[in-house]
C-alpha cells in the first residue's frame, strides 16, 4: 500500500487530499507513481502535477529527482512552503 | 563540559492552533534549568497588508508529522553549528487575524553571538523548509501566498561559504 498526500493549492486544484494505492508487484519509483496518477486520473492531474516548483516528499523528507519507492511509503506533493 | 563534549540541547517544537504567551514560553525554554549567558527570541505576527492587499484573515495549513520533524531537524542543525543550551519553536496553524502572533523561536546559549545567529538560522530555514502554507483572505477573495525568492536567498546565506 502507498499513501499519497496533497497539500495547499495542489490539494485544491486536484480536489483530493489523500489517496491510497495498492503496491504493484513489479515495484514503482516516484516518477512512475506520478505517471500512473496522471494516466489514471487524466489531463487535469497531469497539468497540476507537472507545475513548476512542485515539491515531492517521500516519508516526510523532500526529495529532488526520482527515487525508488517501497511498499508502505508515504508520498506527498505540495507547492513551495510559505510558513513563518 | 568536563569531558569537552557539548551538552545535548533541549529542543521543543509545538504546532498548535492556540495563541501563546511569550513570557511563559521564555520561562519554559530551558525546561526548568536556569538561564545562563543569553536567550534570544523572535516573534512573528500576521501582516496587515501584503503587496497592497488589505488582509482580513490568514489560514495556515501544514503537513502533520513532517512539520514537527522538519523543524526539529532545523533546530538540531543549529545546535551542531552553535553551542546551544535550548531551542524552542512554536508555530500556529488554522485561522489567524492580522496582528496575531504566528510564530515564536527562542534560543538559549552561554554566548549571545550563538543565540542571535541560531535564532535567525532557525527562522530562515523554517520559512523555506517547514511545510506550512498560508492562504490570505483580502477583500473577500482567497489567495494562496507565493513563496518569496528573498526567503530562499536568506536561507542560502547559511550554506557553505556563507556567513558563520
Amino acid at each position: 500500500m502507498l499513501k499519497v498526500l496533497f497539500f495547499a493549492r495542489v490539494r485544491e486544484q486536484l480536489g483530493c487530499a489523500a489517496l491510497e494505492l495498492q503496491w504493484p508487484e513489479h515495484g514503482l519509483d516516484l516518477d512512475g507513481l506520478q505517471e500512473q496518477l496522471c494516466r489514471e486520473r487524466g489531463a487535469r492531474w497531469r497539468a497540476v502535477l507537472a507545475q513548476d516548483n512542485m515539491v515531492r516528499a517521500v516519508n516526510q523528507t523532500v526529495v529532488s529527482g526520482n527515487r525508488a519507492l517501497h511498499n508502505g511509503d508515504e508520498i506527498a506533493f505540495f507547492p513551495p512552503v510559505t510558513g513563518g | 563540559m568536563i569531558d569537552g563534549k557539548r551538552p545535548e540541547p533541549v529542543i521543543t517544537v509545538k504546532v498548535q492552533e492556540a495563541d501563546f504567551d511569550i513570557a511563559q514560553l521564555q520561562s519554559k525554554l530551558l525546561g526548568g534549568a536556569c538561564a545562563e549567558g543569553a536567550i534570544t527570541t523572535f516573534t512573528g505576527y500576521v501582516r496587515r497588508d501584503n503587496e497592497d492587499r488589505r488582509i482580513d484573515q490568514l489560514a495556515l495549513e501544514h503537513y502533520p508529522g513532517m512539520t514537527e520533524r522538519s523543524i526539529t531537524e532545523i533546530a538540531e542543525q543549529a545546535a551542531e553549528r552553535w553551542p546551544l543550551l535550548a531551542a524552542y519553536v512554536v508555530h500556529r496553524i488554522g485561522k489567524l487575524a492580522p496582528g496575531e502572533q504566528i510564530v515564536w523561536v527562542g534560543v538559549a546559549s552561554k554566548h549571545r553571538e550563538a543565540a542571535f545567529s541560531a535564532c535567525e538560522f532557525i527562522m530562515d530555514y523554517l520559512k523555506t523548509r517547514a511545510p506550512f502554507w498560508k492562504k490570505e483572505t483580502a477583500s473577500g477573495t482567497e489567495h494562496w501566498v507565493s513563496a518569496r525568492g528573498t526567503d530562499s536567498e536568506r536561507a542560502a546565506r547559511w550554506q557553505d561559504g556563507g556567513i558563520e
